[in-house]
């Protein structure tokens, strides 16, 4: 840290068992086996970057429960991806919302109400080291690791903490449905009947799931290959829907590896990947096969869905529309108090 | 040339394969294709990854397409590159192959045929190929031994390869990334570190890199292991 400007700091009083820092992770190394890693809930960071303005930056993301936090500068923050019970004192510190959070004070959030993975995003980022060009924690490479309580983090300074809050309305991606899956380099090993089955079987979320991937239980016989046809182990990407030894399937995340050795059914679309990422245990899945055509038509980079983002905040002023007691105001004389939230 | 498959992998994502089991010439054919995509430097194209058959070409879907992309795959795939494809590289790595050091020495020598002796002989005079890199970050599958060492991977897993280990089957061998379970046996011991995730270059290897693996006594791989000054004694030359 260079003179004495000192950055601010985050303070981690108590934690989840499955917290880590993440960004959208460090793409470019699949040829030496690191995969990109990075937010199970890609949208998740994009969302928090468009409401504070920033670029995507690192934030904390809680699998299932999040801890107590504080800062020792005011600063900016957002809440995205799952929806967790969160407090700021005693007031409700509201999802996808910039909220400023002064010094000192204690940010609560307890565990995911709807969805896995929630988001704590800083308007300055936190700014821990970078490997490789990214700080995003990969369990399985070594790189950083799950937080603990006790741990301080480096905080980049929020520039605009006087800034209007906004708020972002997004589609609800907790409740599971119907997920798109795109061919694959693997699709034709199985046969037709096997495909249809996977498209007309109702799926459940298993409890087994992490930054990897995630099981999804079924009734009914497995998805396997035909015969015992072994396959050279290949390239796979996050979305890949694998079917191990006994044909239960499971949908690979960010932290999976780069090259997979158990035949793969097809890809989830990166566009609904988040909602099989956010669907909790027990959450009901089906899969719908869609053309080449059609998977690549939601084809979309990072930047250009940022730039839709940003486009989607609202400023936090009260739209009459939003008023359900219109009425009730005393519209006429004017004398609402001035600082109405 | 292998009839090769041009297939999706993700929306951003051309996969070419060119075989469908792992032969020397398929993986030397993806090899070597990764090398004349990246040499052709194609508009868009964000990642160019190769694995033991195949090869994908990543693509950022705001600056190119599915149909541009696979074009100018088909076309680099009508006229390879005359360039040379041999190693750029070339590793010499200890391994201590002492009882201590080698737990299944024996039977997987026993399994190929040979005796230890000649085990140890065939691993250390020939050149080994990095033909894929995976599972564990950086850690490398090296082919193709000769086909008596075409041994299955054991039913029952190791439940704690340690990080170093060379371990063999199918005819190739690995140096193992990361202290795992693994069904391949445990022949030799390396003090070389394959990834190092807070070095300034994580990872030792690169596809395509030859290796060479000499034999140390145990004594000499215990004084490798303590060292901090080297990785493992290894060196690495880089080939004209």
């Amino acid at each position: 840290m260079q003179g004495t400007v000192l950055m601010p700091t985050l303070t981690i009083h108590s934690i989840g068992p499955g917290v880590t820092v993440q960004d959208l992770g460090r793409p470019g190394w699949t040829v030496q086996g690191l995969s990109t890693g990075g937010a199970a809930d890609r949208l998740a960071i994009l969302e928090a970057a468009a409401l504070l303005g920033t670029p995507p930056q690192a934030g904390l993301e809680m699998m299932g429960f999040g801890g107590v936090y504080s800062t020792d500068t005011d600063t900016r923050i957002v809440l995205t991806g799952a929806h967790m019970q969160a407090t700021i004192g005693d007031s409700p510190a509201p999802h996808n919302t910039t909220i400023l959070l002064r010094a000192g004070q204690r940010l609560n959030i307890g565990g995911a109400k709807h969805g896995t993975f929630g988001y704590l995003s800083f308007a300055g980022g936190i700014q821990t080291d970078l490997v490789l060009e990214s700080r995003s924690t990969h369990l399985t490479a070594g790189i950083g690791a799950v937080l603990q309580t006790g741990t301080t983090l480096p905080l980049g300074t929020d520039s605009d903490t006087t800034s209007a809050p906004k708020r972002l309305t997004t589609d609800d991606r907790t409740t599971g449905g119907t997920i798109r899956v795109m061919p694959g380099p693997q699709t034709a090993f199985f046969s037709d009947d096997t495909k249809a089955s996977f498209a007309q079987t109702t799926f459940v979320r298993s409890p087994r799931g992490n930054r990897q991937g995630v099981r999804l239980d079924h009734d009914g016989a497995g998805f396997s290959l035909d015969g015992a046809l072994n396959i050279t182990s290949d390239l796979i990407v996050p979305g890949d829907i694998q079917m191990t030894g006994e044909g239960v399937p499971y949908v690979l995340l960010s932290e999976c590896q780069t090259i997979g050795g158990y035949p793969r059914i097809g890809t989830v679309l990166p566009a609904d990947l988040p909602k099989l990422a956010q669907a909790a245990p027990g959450t009901k899945l089906r899969f719908a096969f869609i053309s080449l055509a059609d998977a690549d038509a939601t084809a979309v980079s990072d930047t250009t869905l940022l730039a839709n983002l940003r486009k989607d905040c609202q400023p936090m002023i009260r739209d009459p529309h939003d008023i359900v007691d219109l009425l009730s105001y005393q519209l006429i004389s004017g004398v609402t108090a001035g600082n109405d939230p | 040339m292998t009839e090769h498959e041009i297939c999706p992998l993700g929306v951003d994502g051309v996969l070419v394969r060119f075989a469908r089991i792992l032969t020397d010439e398929a993986n030397s054919q993806a090899l070597a294709f990764r090398a004349q995509v990246i040499h052709a430097e194609l508009l868009g194209v964000t990642e160019v990854a190769s694995s033991l058959t195949s090869v994908r070409v990543g693509f950022d879907p705001q600056r190119t397409n599915r149909a541009d992309i696979t074009q100018h795959i088909v076309d680099l795939l009508e006229r390879p590159e005359k360039q040379d494809s041999g190693p750029r590289r070339l590793w010499r790595i200890p391994v201590a192959f002492g009882p201590a050091h080698a737990p299944q020495l024996a039977q997987a020598a026993e399994l190929a045929g040979v005796t230890q002796e000649q085990a140890v002989k065939e691993i250390t005079s020939q050149r080994m190929r990095v033909i894929a890199l995976g599972f564990a970050p950086g850690q490398p599958y090296l082919g193709m031994l000769p086909p008596h060492w075409d041994i299955p991977r054991q039913s029952e897993l190791t439940p704690k390869m340690p990080n170093g280990a060379l371990v063999v089957a199918v005819r190739q061998l690995i140096i193992f990334a990361a202290d795992a379970p693994t069904g391949w046996r445990h022949i030799g011991q390396t003090a070389f570190r394959v990834y190092q995730p807070d070095a300034p270059e994580p990872f030792a290897f690169n596809p395509g890199d030859a290796v060479e693996f000499c034999a140390v006594a145990d004594s000499e791989l215990i004084a490798l292991q303590n060292r901090t000054d080297t990785n493992g004694g290894a060196t690495c030359k880089v080939l004209c």
